[in-house]
């Protein structure tokens, strides 16, 4: 064939695309592969592929997305850390003139890749996860209020996870940093695909979060059960509902900040080039008015799933629930007003400078006040040790030492001897981890019997949660005393060899931190194997407070037979106090959204259009787009939209709670 | 969605509650509201009726922020009811993020500009 007709046909992807001449990759690839076929051959083995289908990937019940959110959130912690290990592996190494063991080409791809996805991939699916399971249950709806929209989000979400999973065998993923500032991010520095891989992947996955954020604030302002006034909303909701609106004000700037950057990069306007006009530093700008929200939407719903915790297991009502609502809407707000410190070096004056520092500082006082209330929940309270009230007492400590190098950090002058040194990395891990990981590990100990019907393991869970909290310390702490060294992010070699040792601390401190996922995979075995054992029957098997434990764990379909009715804070708590009794009759038909592969088909042409643009494959691009508009007004003329569950599926289910009810006592 | 059985959000509830109702001459008057208020600029940038390019573009924006307005009144159906008042709030933090955003922006960039500016530059301004 012509090397035009190629050209036409396959864009920039050649032969030499793949990274045949990278043994860690070829090596990867074959891991990968391998066991990708082993589960594509089980799967269809055990004859499991409609079942999947039908049951989960058409699902548009928001407790299947859920589930499906967090398998996708740890599937890719897996992916973001073994990028980790590698990183402090080779900083560990690269001492003495030796280069380590990962060319520059490779390490600048690692760091990008640990970043984006670690925040894209594996902290937003496991905060989204957490909001679409546990939203509508705790405010008593069927489900969410566009359960099909709620399906096609998550599908989007995977399919910008798979564009940059992609990048790892085919071509390769950007070398700019997880925010790829131009110029270097800009044709002229960057030619290869990375970038693109990068603007694709989070645009594809960015339509999915801005449509789940508006879906998630939709349900909670119109779906609530009568009687839950907004104060009487649990806290995790409240939490949910300030990060979604953070979300639908804040993701439509990446979008088109990313939009203005692909332009630069394929039409040849100038927004952020260097010369005839364009300004680097307006992206910077833009791409902080989101990411600075960004970390909020991450952190507000661990500090609701905090909440619900501590109140659950210090069996009391939540202290200053009031307060509590006002801290975090106040977050919400101030959010927005303190995108510039992170680059207060990068030329703004001092009254600039000055206004950011303080309103950041501002932030740590509701911060702060969220701190407090847990302490007295806390106080006089009968605390029982369960998994998640481990995982929020390492979080008070760990997030509470985050929080005080924020503060430090936030102060102009400091911030000139620490900006972009492993100082900054340790704090932003302290708060990420320290903040969101661990929330979301107590939160996945704490439903996980809600959505499963058996509880977790506790032996391995608290193998994984003392890995974890010990090898962080032992990761992170070294990196403080390095930045203060002066040691910048990003090096992939170093000179001193005084620096080597609390590299090599760091570096063991990831190794502990490995063993604590493997211990989480291991529990999730564990529990599935001992799962009678474990089983939950009663559906509460914490003795929580709020709604989603007064229906059965797994809840049914349709989530409460009867639309509970709400008469104060703590729904369910208030219930059992009034001797509240299930009822067992009267059950009538339940009108339920119907499943849809719709989503899963227009994500997947969505990913194949960024597939075409990022591989200057225009055809592709061009016809996924269409197939795409094609679909979706296909589906406008889908009347079979919803169906009712008989009366006696209903009756069935319920008599089958009662009977279990009947046995445990 | 008090007692009703229905699933949450499996169709299209139409209640009444709050929702301002859409009259023809309501849509005309928006209509012929939005028609003029494009005219307008178009004339005075066509026309150069105004002293300087400058005063002329602050008309224009002023025109635009009238016509936002007769948008959201007159085709969005936005009043201080509707929605039980989710629609003014969301407004009102919309106009909040965008002011921020947008004045922050002139006012980091501005700073930006000043302290940043190519070296030979400078020695001009001295």
């Amino acid at each position: 064939m012509s090397p035009d007709l190629l050209k036409l046909i396959f864009g920039r992807l050649g032969i030499d695309s793949l990274p045949l001449h990278e043994p860690i990759l070829v090596g990867t690839f074959a891991v990968v592969a391998l066991g990708g076929v082993t589960l594509l051959a089980g799967l269809t083995y055990f004859r499991l592929w409609g079942y999947l289908w039908r049951e989960w990937f058409t699902s548009v019940d928001h407790k299947r997305i859920g589930v499906m959110y967090m398998v996708l959130g740890i599937v890719m912690l897996l992916r973001g850390f073994a990028d980790a290990l590698m990183m402090r592996a080779q900083q560990a190494m690269a001492f003495g003139g030796s280069e380590g063991f990962l060319p520059a080409h490779h390490y600048d791809q690692v760091f990008t890749a640990h970043g984006v996805i670690m925040i894209f991939f594996v902290a937003m699916p496991l905060v989204t996860g957490l909001m679409n399971f546990v939203v509508p249950l705790q405010i008593g709806a069927r489900d969410v209020s566009f359960p099909f929209l709620n399906n096609f989000s998550f599908w989007m979400t995977v399919g910008g996870a798979v564009l940059v999973m992609l990048s790892l065998f085919i071509g390769e993923f950007a070398r700019t940093g997880w925010l790829a500032y131009p110029p270097l991010s800009n044709i002229g520095y960057s030619p290869d695909v990375g970038v693109d891989y990068y603007i694709w992947g989070l645009q594809v996955a960015g339509v999915g979060t801005t449509l789940s954020g508006i879906n998630l604030i939709c349900t909670i302002v119109k779906l609530r059960c009568p009687g839950m006034t907004m104060m009487r909303m649990p806290v995790f909701t409240w939490t949910s509902l300030c990060t979604n609106i953070l979300i639908v004000a804040s993701f439509p700037v990446l979008t088109v900040v990313l939009a203005l950057l692909s332009l630069d990069r394929y039409v040849g306007t100038n927004f952020f080039t260097n010369d005839f006009g364009g300004s680097p530093m307006m992206y910077v700008n833009l791409i902080w008015i989101w990411g600075h929200p960004e970390v909020y939407i991450l952190v507000l719903p661990a500090f609701g799933i905090f909440s619900e915790v501590t109140s659950t297991f210090s069996g009391k009502r939540l202290f200053g629930y009031t307060s509590m609502v006002y801290a975090t809407v106040v977050i919400t707000i101030l959010s927005y007003l303190v995108w510039l410190h992170h680059f207060f070096t990068m030329g703004s004056g001092a009254s600039v400078n000055s206004f950011f520092g303080i309103t950041t500082m501002i932030i740590s006082i509701p911060t702060g006040a969220k701190m407090f209330n847990w302490l007295f929940t806390m106080y006089r309270g009968r605390i029982r040790y369960e998994l998640p009230m481990l995982w929020t007492i390492a979080f008070m400590l760990t997030f509470v030492i985050g929080g005080m190098t924020g503060v430090l950090l936030a102060v102009p002058p400091a911030d000139f001897v620490l900006h972009n040194s492993l100082f900054l990395i340790a704090h932003f891990h302290n708060v990420i981890i320290g903040g969101v990981v661990f929330g979301a590990f107590a939160g996945i100990n704490y439903w996980f019997p809600k959505a499963f019907g058996f509880r977790l393991d506790p032996f391995w869970g608290k193998c994984s949660f003392w890995f974890w909290v010990t090898g962080f310390y032992m990761a992170f702490m070294p990196l403080y005393v390095l930045g203060l060294m002066g040691v910048t992010r990003r090096l992939r070699v170093f000179d001193d060899p005084s620096l080597q040792i609390w590299f090599v601390i760091a570096a063991i401190g990831a190794g502990l931190v490995f063993l604590g996922i493997l211990s989480m995979l291991m529990q999730f075995a564990v529990s599935f194997l001992k799962r009678e054992q474990l089983k939950d029957v009663t559906g509460d098997p914490w003795d929580a407070r709020t709604l989603e434990w007064a229906t059965s764990s797994p809840p049914p379909d349709y989530n409460f037979a009867f639309t509970p009715v709400v008469h104060d804070n703590d729904a369910w708590w208030d219930m059992k106090k009034r001797g509240y009794q299930r009822p067992l009759t009267g059950f009538k038909p339940i009108h339920m959204p119907s499943s849809t592969g719709t989503g899963i088909i227009l994500a997947g042409f969505a990913t194949a259009m960024g597939f075409g643009l990022i591989w200057y494959m225009w055809w592709l691009a061009a016809l996924s787009f269409i197939a795409m508009l094609a679909v979706g007004i296909g589906h406008t003329f889908n009347y079979h939209r919803d169906f009712d569950i008989p009366a006696d599926d209903v009756i069935r289910t319920e008599d089958a709670r009662t009977k279990l009810l009947a046995g445990a006592k | 969605m008090s007692t009703d059985t229905h699933a949450a959000g499996a169709h299209d509830h139409h209640h009444d509650d709050g929702h301002a109702h859409s009259t023809f001459s309501g849509y005309m008057l928006g209509f012929v509201l939005s028609v003029v208020l494009t005219a307008i600029p178009f004339w005075l940038v066509m026309s150069g009726t105004l002293p300087s390019k400058q005063i002329t573009a602050l008309v224009i924006m002023a025109f635009a922020v009238v016509q936002i307005v007769v948008h959201m009144i007159y085709f969005l159906h936005m009043n201080t009811k509707s929605e039980n008042g989710w629609s003014m709030m969301a407004l009102i933090f919309t106009i909040v993020m965008v002011v921020i955003a947008l004045s922050g922006s002139l006012w980091v960039m501005n700073h930006l500009n000043s302290n940043m500016m190519p070296i030979h530059e400078m020695t001009g301004m001295k």
